[in-house]
């Protein structure tokens, strides 16, 4: 069991069940306590995680961390030295090959390069699970145009792969992925050879077949726009261990861990580097606070309470809300002018007592 | 050239046409499973097998390494066993069929090899077995490379070919050996090599041409 994620889900409001409960129905996947090495390196050193029915799951870390070997051992194509997949309730981790293969026809994959045929049109490409599956050809092919459909592509279907651009060749990849009705659908960074339009159109066009169709979708990635855009719940992994895991808008509200706060990073706000720059922890003219705020304190008018409650001149220097999974998210910089220390400590607990986390970054010579 | 002459060149013609046609057959027909072999038993191959892969390759090299005029007369008593003589057109066809399949082997191996590794992992990720591996990923991808492979061993069995008049096989080579260079008649001699660059040429395009057909990479 990890205790680090134990400590981790405690805390938040959403918490997720415990993993040492018998199978629920609504778990796809259950991975128990899974270990794999490379030589001297673990890929994976004790990962225990639940993919619910219908949801997107989103599995972040850096590269190396280890998110390409778990979501492999989730169809068999790498194998765990110890610990438990089950995928529908079912444990797969010691079937043999012959046994894997109408099992890898239940989860559709979706990978980075798109692994398309170069030698098959658009259509063959799309119908091959299903020929895989020993299915006629009419009914392949009906299929085939079905789903075509559905990622916008119908008017490719004669076309080979070499003439379609990167994100025509992603929608392909889907409808492949799709074409076996399969219960479960990984996708290995698959937007992460894509410009960013492109990433934001297969990420809705992702977000709509869960939707519509309740597929169960487990999404690895390095980036956490991606996670922002279409996961319900992220777990993120480091040095092969899943070090928080939680609702996405909780996760962001209130990142536990410093590897997440790093992924974070790019997409929430941070104190400029100009302020950051001349910050001091003595003395000086301004104390500079952050502010985070997330659901029910982020739809307060927080800071005019701020200003009737405790009176005193507080200046907003930069800050965001944010909304994710219809959450608000914020971050706001403040700066407080003097060094009245009774002042302060009435602005921090006022806040407080409004479910906003305070932290004193510290103080700044002269205004900035 | 007179009349005799001039029927001459056309049995040659003939002559080296089926030699390089039916050992290219031959040589595809065995060559291409066994380079698939190859790939397959191969460290992170789809039927790794280290053993069976350092057998196929050892048997391989052995017949590649010995001089093909060695082999054609190496080779009598089993060309005696399969054909029932050891002399003529059809005698020429084993020897060139033994030497032309370990070399399509290896040129089949090399396209098979280049393969994305990716798309094997796709197949895998769709419950393909290997036998689906091979026939919807392996082959079709490499299939432009196993023509053009083709292309080079037909050309090179052209060639080879000549040295099968050491056994009485006839063809283009001998014609220009016994009648151009032994009797002087220059004449012969220009015809059986502008026939041959013809041929070659000829080969060539047709290869060319199904590649580019082939090839929607």
């Amino acid at each position: 069991m990890n205790q680090h994620v134990t400590a981790t889900t405690a805390d938040i409001a959403d918490p997720v069940p415990d993993r040492a409960a018998a199978d629920s129905p609504q778990d796809v996947v259950r991975l128990v306590d899974l270990k794999r090495r490379f030589g001297a390196t673990p890929a994976l050193d004790g990962v225990s995680l639940n993919v619910r029915k219908g949801e997107i799951l989103g599995i972040i870390g850096r590269s190396g961390a280890g998110k390409s070997t778990l979501i492999r051992c989730l169809n068999g194509l790498e194998r765990p030295d110890s610990g438990e997949v089950f995928i529908e309730g079912r444990e797969i981790g010691r079937l043999g090959e012959r046994d894997l293969q109408p099992l890898r026809r239940r989860i559709g994959m979706v990978f980075q390069h798109f692994n398309l045929l170069s030698a098959k049109t658009v259509e063959d490409n799309v119908a091959l699970p299903l020929k895989i599956e020993g299915r006629p050809r009419a009914e392949r092919l009906a299929r085939a145009a079905e789903l075509l459909q559905l990622v916008g592509l119908s008017e490719k279907a004669k076309a080979y792969p070499a003439s379609l651009s990167g994100g025509q060749k992603q929608r392909v990849g889907i409808a492949r992925a799709l074409a076996a009705r399969p219960a479960l659908l990984l996708s290995d960074e698959a937007t992460s050879a894509l410009d960013p339009e492109t990433t934001r159109s297969i990420l809705a066009l992702l977000k709509d077949i869960n939707a519509r169709l309740g597929l169960t979708i487990l999404l690895i990635t390095h980036e956490m726009e991606v996670i922002r855009s279409i996961a319900d719940r992220v777990a993120v992994i480091d040095a092969g261990r899943i070090v928080e895991e939680g609702a996405v808008w909780q996760v962001f509200a209130d990142p536990k861990s410093d590897i997440t706060r790093s992924l974070l990073g790019g997409i929430r706000p941070q104190l400029p580097p100009e302020i950051a720059s001349r910050l001091t922890l003595g003395e000086g003219t301004e104390t500079i606070l952050r502010i985070d705020v997330a659901g029910e304190a982020a739809r307060r008018p927080l800071l005019s309470e701020l200003s009737a409650g405790v009176p005193g001149p507080f200046r907003l220097v930069h800050g965001g809300i944010d909304h994710v999974q219809q959450q608000p998210v914020g971050t706001l910089f403040v700066a407080v002018p003097g060094a009245d220390a009774a002042h302060l400590a009435a602005i921090i607990a006022f806040l407080k007592d409004r479910n906003a986390r305070v932290e004193v970054l510290g103080h700044v010579a002269s205004p900035v | 050239m007179s009349q005799v002459l001039f029927e001459l060149l056309l049995r040659s013609i003939w002559e080296t046409v089926l030699m390089t046609g039916a050992s290219g057959l031959i040589s595809l027909v065995f060559g291409l499973p066994l380079g698939l072999a190859l790939v397959a038993t191969d460290h992170g191959g789809i039927a790794e097998n280290i053993w069976v892969n350092r057998i196929l390759a050892a048997v391989i090299n052995g017949f590649r390494s010995v001089p093909f005029i060695i082999l054609l007369v190496a080779l009598i008593p089993v060309t005696r066993l399969i054909v029932g003589t050891s002399i003529g057109t059809w005698a020429a066809i084993v020897p060139l069929s033994i030497a032309a399949t370990p070399y399509y082997a290896r040129i089949a191996e090399v396209s098979l090899r280049e393969v994305d590794h990716g798309l094997i992992e796709a197949a895998r990720a769709m419950g393909g077995n290997r036998w689906t591996i091979i026939r919807e990923v392996l082959v079709p991808e490499a299939l432009p490379g196993i023509v053009a492979g083709f292309t080079v061993t037909l050309v090179t069995l052209v060639g080879a070919s000549a040295m099968a008049g050491a056994i009485g096989a006839g063809g283009l080579g001998d014609l220009a050996i016994r009648y151009g260079y032994q009797r002087f008649e220059t004449d012969v001699m220009i015809a059986v090599v502008v026939v041959l660059i013809i041929l070659v040429c000829g080969i060539q395009w047709v290869g060319d041409r199904l590649v580019a057909r082939l090839d929607h990479r």
